[in-house]
C-alpha cells in the first residue's frame, strides 16, 4: 500500500493546502435568509485528517460543498492551490475540482453502466492534458483498495463496502490535494465502516489530506482533528491523541 | 476523451435502455428510409414525366422555311418565281457543326391530291427520311415504315396516315396496293398509327396535323416532284423553289436545347441573306419540365422535413427522459471535474449515436426500395391480375430511381436533426446544479 501512496504523494510538505477565510453561505428561502454558514475560517494542512461534526443542519455539508468547489460562498475567501477560488466561474471551478480534489460520497455515487475500473477512470476523462499512464494507474488503485479481482464488475454486483472502495480509488486517481468525504460510512454497517476507515487511515498515513463529515463519534475519533459546527459556526476544534 | 471513447460511451449508455433507444432509432430510421424511398419514387415519377415531355418534342429544335415578305424578296425574287428557305447544304452544315445534335431530319412537304380509284383526298405529301417516325414517335399500325433502302433506290413507296388510309381504302387493307399522286403511282408499304395533333411547340407553330399525311422517301420526293412547285393563286401562277421545308434537330439533353438553337441561328445567318427561316425551341415544354422538377423538389423537401422532424422530436423526447434519469450521473461527472461543455458534448454524442444509427439503418433500408417495389409489383400482378390491369400504366411502369444525393442528404440531415434536437436536453443536463444533481434520487 505504501508503495502506491509514495508514488502518488503530493509534492508539498506540511504546507497549507486549503484555507477558508470568513466564509458565509446564505440561502434565500421564500424571502427569508437561511444562514447555513456564518463566518468560518480554517486552514487545512498537508497530511491533515479532519472530521467535521455537528448536529443536523449545522452546516457540515454546506462547508464541504464549498471546500469541494461545488458551490461558491456568499462572502469570504477560499484559497486552494494558492489561488482564491471563491470567485471563479463555473468552468474554472470544474477544472479546479478535477485537478485538486477527490470526492467520496455517502451513497458511493458510482456510474452504474461503467465497470469498476472504468468508474475509477472517470476523473481522468476530464484531465488536461491527458494522463498517459491513466489505465495503468487505475489498475494499481484497484489493487490498492483490494478490488483487483473485480475490475470488470458493475457497481450493482458489488457490496456497499466494495462500492465505497471503488469510490475511494476514484478519488485518488487525479492525485488530489484534498480528499473530501461526506459521511463515507453513513450507509455501511459497523464492520464495513471500520474497514473503510482503515483504508482512509492508511491513505492519511501515506500523506493524503482528508476532510470528512460524520456524525458518528467513533468514526470521528479515527481522525486527527475534529471540528464541531453549530449553527454555521465553528464551535470547537479538538486534536485527537 | 477521444472520438472513439465518446462513441463507445454513448453506445453503452444507450444500451442501458435497449427498447427505448431502439424506438428512438426506429423513428429516425423510418424518417431516413421515407426520405430515400420518396425521393426515389419521386425521381421515378419525375423521370417518367420528363420522358413524356421529351416525347412531345422537348429536345427537338425545329428549323422551318418561311416565305419572305414581298418587299424583301424583290431582290431575291425573279420573274420566274422565288427561291427561299432551308437548303440541303444547311442540313449538312447543321449536322457537321453542332456537336450536341444526336439526330437531324430534313423534310419537304406540299399539298397534293392523293387518289385510289374514285376515292380522293387533299393530303399533305411529306418527303422525309426513315427517322421521321422515330423522332415524331409515330408508330406503324400495319406494314412497315420507310427504310434506308427506299431512300437509296428512290422507290415509289408511301406510308399513309391512319385517316388517309381509312378514306382511301374504306374496305381493303391498303398495304401492297397503290395510290396515285399526280401522274405517279406509289405502293403503300405501311399505315401509321392514329395520332392526335401534337401540341403547338413553342407556341409559335401551329399544331402539326398528322392525319392528312402521306409519307414518301425524301429522295423520291426530290426526283419525282423536285424543288420547284407551281401553284395557281388568284389567277396567276406562283412559282416557288424550296429545297427543304423543315429540319428537325434532336439534342441529347433538354439543357442543351437553347445553346444548340443559338449555334444553328448563327450558322444560318451566315448563309442566308434573307430571314427566310425560323428556329423554334420548345420553350413551353422546357418550362413545363422545369416547373415539374421544382414542384417535385419542393414536395420532397416538405416530406423529408416532416418525417425527420418527427424523428427528431422522438430523439428529443428520449434524451429528455435520459437526462432526467441520469441526473445523478451528471452530478457525479460534474463533481469529478466535467465542465458544462463536456456534459453537453457527452449527451450530444449520445444523440448522434442514436440518430446516426437510425440514419445508417435507414440508408440500408433505403437501398431496399427497388427490390421492394419489384416485389410489390410482382405480388399484385400475380395475386390480383384484374387490379393490376386496372392500374394506370404510369403506376405499373414506375421504377424508383435511387438518388445518391438523397442518401447522403438523408444521413447527414438525420445526424443534424440529432444534434439540433439533442442540444436542448444536453444543455439542460449541463445547467443542472451539481449539488442538486448529486442529491437526486
Ligand atoms: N440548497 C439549499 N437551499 C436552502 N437552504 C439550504 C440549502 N442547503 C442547505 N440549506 C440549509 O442550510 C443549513 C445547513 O445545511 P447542511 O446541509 O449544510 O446541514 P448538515 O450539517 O449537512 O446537516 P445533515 O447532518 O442533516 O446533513 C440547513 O438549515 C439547511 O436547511
Ligand atoms: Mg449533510
Amino acid at each position: 500500500m505504501s508503495s502506491v501512496a509514495t508514488e502518488n504523494r503530493p509534492e508539498t510538505g506540511r504546507d497549507v493546502v486549503a484555507s477558508v477565510r470568513n466564509v458565509t453561505k446564505v440561502y434565500r428561502l421564500g424571502g427569508e435568509d437561511v444562514k447555513a454558514l456564518a463566518g468560518v475560517s480554517i486552514d487545512f494542512h498537508q497530511g491533515d485528517f479532519v472530521a467535521i461534526m455537528g448536529s443536523s443542519g449545522s452546516g457540515k455539508s454546506t462547508l464541504l460543498n464549498l471546500l469541494g468547489c461545488l458551490d461558491r460562498p456568499t462572502t469570504g475567501q477560499y484559497f486552494l492551490g494558492g489561488n482564491d477560488v471563491a470567485t471563479l466561474d463555473d468552468e474554472s471551478l470544474s477544472r479546479v475540482r478535477g485537478r485538486y480534489l477527490g470526492f467520496v460520497f455517502q451513497s458511493y455515487n458510482l456510474i452504474q453502466q461503467l465497470s469498476v475500473v472504468e468508474n475509477i477512470a472517470v476523473p481522468l476523462a476530464y484531465q488536461r492534458p491527458t494522463n498517459p499512464d491513466g489505465p495503468e494507474l487505475c489498475l494499481r488503485l484497484a489493487k490498492l483498495v483490494g478490488l483487483s479481482g473485480r475490475l470488470g464488475h458493475r457497481p450493482n454486483q458489488l457490496s456497499g463496502g466494495q462500492q465505497q472502495r471503488v469510490a475511494i480509488a476514484r478519488a485518488l486517481v487525479n492525485n488530489p490535494h484534498v480528499i473530501l468525504a461526506d459521511e463515507p460510512t453513513g450507509n455501511l454497517d459497523t464492520a464495513t465502516s471500520l474497514e473503510i476507515m482503515d483504508l482512509l487511515d492508511a491513505l492519511n498515513n501515506a500523506g493524503r489530506t482528508i476532510v470528512m463529515v460524520t456524525h458518528e463519534p467513533d468514526i470521528a475519533a479515527r481522525a486527527k482533528t475534529v471540528i464541531s459546527l453549530r449553527d454555521g459556526k465553528i464551535e470547537s476544534i479538538t486534536h485527537n491523541g | 476523451m477521444n472520438f472513439l471513447q465518446q462513441l463507445r460511451l454513448g453506445f453503452r449508455s444507450l444500451l442501458l435502455h435497449k427498447l427505448r433507444s431502439a424506438l428512438a432509432v426506429l423513428g429516425i430510421l423510418i424518417g431516413v428510409t421515407a426520405v430515400i424511398w420518396l425521393v426515389a419514387l419521386g425521381e421515378g415519377v419525375s423521370y417518367q414525366a420528363q420522358q413524356q415531355i421529351k416525347n412531345l418534342g422537348a429536345t427537338s429544335i425545329i428549323v422551318r422555311s418561311i416565305k419572305p415578305t414581298e418587299e424583301s424578296n424583290s431582290e431575291g425574287g425573279s420573274r420566274s418565281g422565288i427561291a427561299y428557305g432551308l437548303l440541303r447544304d444547311d442540313y449538312d452544315r447543321i449536322l457537321a457543326n453542332v456537336p450536341t445534335i444526336t439526330k437531324a431530319m430534313p423534310m419537304r412537304e406540299i399539298s397534293r391530291e392523293v387518289r385510289n380509284g374514285e376515292f380522293a383526298l387533299d393530303a399533305t405529301l411529306v418527303g422525309c427520311t426513315p427517322e421521321y417516325f422515330d423522332i415524331n414517335r409515330l408508330g406503324i399500325e400495319r406494314g412497315r415504315p420507310l427504310s434506308a433502302a427506299d431512300m437509296e433506290y428512290l422507290d415509289n413507296v408511301a406510308v399513309l396516315a391512319y385517316e388517309v388510309a381509312e378514306r382511301l381504302f374504306p374496305i381493303e387493307d391498303p398495304v401492297g396496293r397503290a395510290v396515285q399522286i399526280g401522274d405517279e403511282f406509289y405502293v403503300v408499304i405501311g399505315v401509321a398509327e392514329q395520332r392526335t395533333a401534337s401540341a403547338a411547340i413553342g407556341g409559335s407553330l401551329a399544331a402539326r396535323q398528322y392525319d392528312k399525311d402521306v409519307y414518301i422517301p425524301l429522295s423520291t420526293f426530290r426526283a419525282r416532284i423536285g424543288d420547284r412547285v407551281i401553284t395557281v393563286r388568284g389567277g396567276t401562277f406562283q412559282n416557288e423553289t424550296v429545297e427543304l421545308n423543315q429540319i428537325t434537330a434532336v439534342v441529347d439533353d433538354m439543357k442543351a436545347v437553347d445553346s444548340s438553337a443559338d449555334i444553328i441561328r448563327d450558322l444560318l445567318r451566315r448563309y442566308h441573306k434573307l430571314l427566310d427561316y425560323s428556329v423554334v425551341v420548345p420553350k413551353e415544354l422546357l418550362e413545363q419540365a422545369e416547373t415539374l422538377r421544382t414542384m417535385f423538389n419542393v414536395l420532397l423537401l416538405l416530406i423529408a422535413g416532416i418525417s425527420l422532424l418527427v424523428g427528431g422530436i422522438g430523439i428529443m423526447n428520449i434524451m429528455l427522459a435520459t437526462v432526467t434519469e441520469r441526473t445523478r450521473e451528471i452530478g457525479i461527472r460534474r463533481a469529478l471535474g466535467a465542465t458544462k461543455g463536456e456534459i453537453v458534448q457527452q449527451f450530444l454524442w449520445e444523440t448522434v449515436v442514436l440518430s446516426g444509427t437510425g440514419g445508417l439503418l435507414g440508408v440500408a433500408f433505403g437501398f431496399l426500395c427497388g427490390p421492394t417495389v419489384a416485389l410489390v409489383r410482382r405480388t399484385i400482378s400475380e395475386l390480383f391480375p384484374e387490379v393490376w390491369r386496372s392500374l394506370p400504366p404510369n403506376i405499373r411502369d414506375l421504377e424508383p430511381l435511387l438518388a445518391p444525393w438523397s442518401i447522403a442528404a438523408a444521413f447527414g440531415i438525420s445526424v443534424g436533426v440529432g444534434i439540433i434536437f439533442g442540444i436542448y436536453p444536453a444543455r439542460r443536463a449541463a445547467n443542472m446544479d451539481p449539488i442538486e444533481a448529486l442529491r437526486h434520487e
